[in-house]
């Protein structure tokens, strides 16, 4: 392994890390934002021009904020689970390549962490491990709400990685990669997997909200007992690792659908990095819309959905794909 | 807003109407029928488009409260006010301390005196607004409208004692000098229309 990769590699990290974090508190800034022109209010407006502080506002509070370790809880369990939510949203970010390759005085940039040939099944299974952060929070929070609020959350969990899983493996089976850069390549070359493969896309988007916990299957806020969920019992900048872990998640799965179903970068040219970012930013997009427009599904109508709906489709459209490309 | 329409209540002339819920269905066949209906209607896409119309629309509701105020109702009992004489610019107030006795939570305070004419005049009249429920019993007994509940409700204080003093609450006099006196439509003040609804006491007839 040569140096020059190994500083690549790290910068790449450090800036990735550095980008993420100020997009997951910007993302909060838009979010509030939206959902307030939607809901016809005007959102946060005091914090400097058009509220834009607002961000830097909150982070100096999360940060100054006295840190509660309350009696009962288990403490090392307690005190480590924001870290996993947090950690595990960005270590998922490290298959996704986010612009095209390009070249700074000659030397060839990807900008992706490391290209490893099982790249989706990787950034599923991290995210399959972020599940741990909100479950053992609740269940360390000794407290009952959030110990449902967890249950809860591992149930919806559980069953949406299934769908995604199943939805997301017709088009494995058309492009015969796992990474992403070669899903990328194939559509450059064979036009968007959402023409061939559209209802593999649109249970992988309806999985996404699951994963990234929003809310048509909010389930993790305890919405109907009127208390936050997993959360309840956390204060300060523990409380806010949650929030940057679930807002990273929003932004990566935002990239990684377009990745996958719409094209990605295309041929790698400029005006196809542009084209990522606004996919991307349509998907964050539609993630803050449908928690304007749309209520929350009930628990069990959630596991119906999942159960007794998508993953049969799911499994239909797996089939189907394999009888037409034999 | 302007202040009829904060006063118009008769909600079924301000675009109010039914809205056409259907029941629940009770029957398999029913439930069936509205899956399909929720399917095919494709209601989640009409939600998703009234919110998108709200927003490109940016017609926002908010009231940036300190800098902006709703307009209040003249029947509104907030912070006390002392009225003057249109006729004279003196107070209206001729110290007989009904306000004082009839006030329920006993924050009205007054002392009265003698002046050098040899008319009654107030010397001291505090109202301690921590204690006062604004109950409006003082407007209605008084009987030369003289203290009335006025529109300021910003009366938020560090003390739990918070007075009001005679001066402070009496109309400034060039604001008197200039006409600008606002009468009171409130609690206990003759209604618009007074002199037509006036009867002759049954004695007469």
């Amino acid at each position: 392994m040569e140096t020059a990769y190994l500083i690549e590699t790290v910068i790449k990290i450090v800036v990735i890390l550095l980008v993420f974090s100020a997009l997951a508190g910007i993302g909060t800034y838009f979010e509030r934002k939206i959902l307030a022109f939607m809901q016809r209010r005007l959102g946060p407006t005091y914090v400097g021009p058009y509220g834009l502080l607002q961000v830097a506002a909150d982070g100096v509070k999360l940060f100054t904020k006295e840190d509660i370790i309350p009696t009962n809880v288990v403490g090392r369990i307690f005190k480590i689970a924001p870290v996993i939510t947090a950690a595990t949203a960005f270590m998922a970010a490290a298959a996704i390549p986010f612009l095209p390759s390009f070249s700074i005085g000659g030397y060839e940039v990807h900008p992706i962490v490391a290209d490893i040939n099982i790249g989706i099944l990787y950034i599923l299974g991290i995210m399959g491990v972020g599940l741990y952060g909100p479950l053992l929070g609740g269940m360390a929070s000794a407290n009952k709400f959030s110990l449902l609020s967890a249950a809860r959350g591992a149930a919806v969990f559980i069953s949406y990685e299934v769908v995604t899983g199943l939805s997301i493996l017709a088009p494995i089976m058309i492009v015969g990669s796992l990474s992403l850069v070669d899903f990328n390549n194939y559509q450059a070359v064979n036009g968007w997997l959402v023409f061939s493969q559209p209802v593999a896309f649109i249970l992988f988007w309806i999985a996404a909200f699951a994963e990234t916990g929003r809310t048509p299957f909010h389930l993790v806020a305890n919405d109907h007992e009127i208390i936050d969920g997993f959360g309840t019992e956390y204060s300060g900048m523990r409380w806010g690792l949650f929030f940057i872990g679930e807002y990273a998640n929003m932004f990566f799965i935002s990239f990684v659908i377009p990745l996958i179903f719409l094209g990605g970068f295309g041929d790698g040219s400029v005006l196809g990095a542009f084209a990522l970012l606004g996919k991307m930013a349509f998907f964050f997009f539609f993630f803050l819309w449908t928690r304007a427009a749309w209520p929350d599904v009930r628990p069990d109508q959630l596991m119906m959905l999942c159960w007794k709906i998508l993953m049969p489709i799911a499994v239909i459209n797996v089939v189907i794909t394999g009888f037409v490309m034999m | 807003m302007n202040q009829e329409q904060l006063n118009d209540r008769n909600v079924s002339e301000n675009g109010y109407f039914q809205v056409d819920i259907a029941d629940y269905p009770t029957t398999n066949w029913g439930r069936f029928k509205r899956v399909i209906d929720r399917t095919f209607k494709l209601e989640l896409f009409v939600g998703l488009w009234v919110v998108m119309r709200e927003m490109i629309r940016f017609d926002t509701h908010t009231i940036k409260y300190p800098e902006e105020k709703m307009p209040i109702g003249p029947r509104y009992r907030a912070v006390h006010k002392m009225q003057r004489l249109w006729e004279s610019d003196t107070e209206r107030c001729i110290g007989c301390g009904l306000c004082e006795k009839i006030c329920i939570s006993n924050c009205i305070k007054m002392d009265t005196k003698i002046d050098e004419n040899s008319r009654k005049e107030v010397s001291e009249y505090t109202i301690n607004l921590g204690r006062c429920i604004y109950c409006g019993y003082c407007a209605e007994v008084c009987p030369e409208l003289a203290i009335v509940h006025g529109g300021e409700y910003e009366n938020a204080s560090d003390q739990r004692e918070h007075f009001v003093d005679f001066e402070s609450m009496l109309t400034p006099i060039d604001v008197m000098k200039e006409g600008k006196q606002l009468e009171f439509e409130g609690f206990g003040a003759i209604t618009p229309h007074e002199d037509e609804r006036v009867k002759k006491t049954p004695l007469a007839y």
